[in-house]
């Protein structure tokens, strides 16, 4: 990056750090912080609409709806996330590429089963073999996407049902009582309400959301994780900047990167639930309104 | 191979004892069912342990995050907020990576008249080295639950405490610790939980899998990727890890019974499980 650093060798230790810290690979690693928020910022929504979709069917008056709710609402009590992580990502593979089996080629006669084999038709194949490199990351990357939306939409579900149950149930009555229908008593007083009920257990999911960032190097994307792993390892003096093994400091680097993040995000959550806390009935409205006079 | 002999040849594989090849082409339901529980063995260690461990030492940092003398309170207050703060998987990669640049020592100590040598390469294997950054990590998130208990104590209980003239170390250990943790034991139960949870992270992270001796999650990713098919391992790791946490629910909620015995039956707390710490 910088013109001195075409022989690294004869550099002093801090100028040869310079350079070691911006070579292409670096510049790559840094690039992977990104995808770290890009994962926060597609996820965070999508599993929040998924645990809305999920507290909204298990209140359901129609039993399947309900229960399907509850079901998915349920299933990460028992079972720990990892298991989802590995299960999803190898499960939305497969279900999309036998979709596309069943569509592009429909008279196609063998097993895609064979033994320990999954053989779909060559055109099903997703993305196709002979596709750039990028398709591939990116496809990876959605797949992952998905699977983190699954899980933590699960979570969302549960915290949501949680807060709209906690909405005091005569401000529904009232509605009622001015004949709203079941749908307006939703939308207009249910879901405007619940969110400061909801935002503790938000904000807890967003911070196992965070730490569970981490988790995508097992989904095979080229992550912090993976990256640390890589340009820490030791390099002989084959290699323009050799070093020992490093991975130690690379690794204490994330451990950082992590703490900064979950405090900044603990300090902002705690504005938003203190905005949102205005004018509410609960305690934490009762004091605003009490320091305000 | 029938069940029987999948059994004999597979239910303690992952510590070591039976057939040392893992099962290979035509991998049967029995095989994988055994040898996934077999894998069970280490999560239920690992969680156990850590969670006896880690009780006595969350009881002290809660405290000393609790005392006004800041030489005390900082240290504690740093530490459960590094351990809580930051994913566990780095830390198992942290404190692997850290494990493995010690130098090799051997320490000789003396236990029940026998001389034994402790090594620093342990602490490179599973078994030492995931244990102890699992119990730092526990410690940490059941010190929080304490602390907020501990605040939480009902000031009557202490003003009573006081008039009865107790103070000091008595008065900890009869008034404040026991409403402490009965206060304490529903968050407890969910730290529980998600600690067995957590500990399928063990092989995933830096620590191998020596001689392929793994945990339930090891074995079935083994599985899934033998046969390609994940929907037999996968399931079958799900129901162990709902039974056992079954099994946590039902002996936390007898303690909690127990802890809570002295109160009239509506002011009891109930557990509700919620999932709220997930590493």
């Amino acid at each position: 990056m910088f013109e001195f650093c075409t022989d690294p060798s004869t550099l002093d230790t801090i100028p040869w750090l310079g350079c070691y810290l911006t070579n292409g690979a670096h510049l790559l690693f840094y690039r992977s912080f990104l995808v770290v928020f890009a994962l926060l910022a597609l996820t965070a929504p999508t599993a929040l609409a998924f645990g809305f979709a999920a507290a909204a069917a298990s209140r359901s008056h129609i039993a399947p709806l309900a229960w399907l709710g509850k079901l998915y609402t349920a299933m990460v009590r028992g079972v720990p996330d990892i298991v989802f992580f590995l299960f999803f990502v190898l499960v939305l593979d497969q279900g999309i590429e036998y979709l596309r089996h069943q569509i592009v080629c429909p008279d196609w006669t063998e097993d895609i089963r064979q033994g320990a084999n999954f053989l779909v038709c060559p055109e099903a194949r997703t993305p196709s073999g002979n596709a750039p490199q990028w398709v591939h990351k990116t496809y990876g990357f959605a797949l992952a996407v998905f699977t983190y939306a699954i899980v933590f939409g699960a979570f969302c579900g549960n915290v949501l049902f949680g807060a709209m149950r906690a909405v005091p149930r005569p401000q529904l009555e009232t509605a009622e009582a001015y004949g709203m229908s079941r749908r307006q008593v939703f939308w207009r007083v249910l879901v405007p309400q619940m969110w400061v009920y909801a935002l503790p257990g938000l904000s807890n999911i967003w911070m196992i959301l965070i730490k569970a960032t981490p988790l995508l190097f097992l989904l095979g994307i080229q992550d912090i994780v993976y990256w640390a792993r890589e340009l820490g390892g030791s390099r002989t003096s084959a290699y323009q900047y050799p070093h020992p093994d490093w991975r130690f400091w690379y690794f204490l680097g994330l451990l950082i990167f992590y703490l900064a993040f979950t405090k900044l995000s603990e300090v902002a959550l705690a504005r938003l639930s203190a905005r949102l806390s205005r004018g509410q009935a609960t305690a934490a409205g009762e004091e605003m309104r009490k320091a305000a006079i | 191979m029938t069940c029987a002999e999948a059994f004999h040849a597979y239910a303690l594989r992952s510590l070591g004892i039976g057939e040392r090849l893992l099962p290979r082409a035509e991998i049967s339901l029995c095989e994988q069912v055994v040898l996934i529980g077999s894998g069970m063995i280490w999560n239920v260690y690992f969680g156990a342990l850590a969670l006896l461990l880690g009780f006595s030492f969350a009881v002290a940092l809660a405290v000393a995050k609790n005392t006004p003398a800041r030489l005390i309170r900082k240290p504690a207050e740093w530490f459960i907020f590094v351990f809580r703060g930051s994913p566990l998987f780095i830390q198992f990669f942290m404190a692997y990576e850290a494990f493995v640049m010690l130098p090799n020592l051997g320490v000789d100590f003396t236990l029940f008249g026998t001389e034994f040598t402790a090594e620093t390469r342990w602490l490179a294997r599973a078994w030492l080295g995931a244990l102890l950054v699992l119990f730092c990590n526990t410690s940490a998130y059941t010190a929080e639950i304490f602390y907020g208990a501990l605040r939480a104590v009902p000031r009557g209980d202490l003003e009573a405490a006081d008039a009865y003239g107790l103070s000091g170390w008595k008065k900890f250990r009869r008034i404040t610790f026991p409403t402490m943790l009965r206060l304490a034991w529903p968050g407890y139960t969910n730290e529980a939980i998600f600690l067995f949870h957590a500990t399928a992270l063990i092989f995933f992270s830096s620590f191998p899998a020596f001689q392929q001796r793994g945990d339930a999650l090891y074995y079935a990713n083994y599985f899934a990727d033998r046969t390609f098919n994940p929907f037999v391992p996968y399931p079958i790791v799900a129901v162990y890890f709902v039974v056992l946490t079954l099994g946590i629910i039902a002996l936390f909620g007898a303690a909690n019974a127990r802890l809570n015995r002295h109160l009239p039956a509506e002011r009891r707390q109930r557990l509700r499980i919620r999932p709220q710490i997930i590493r």
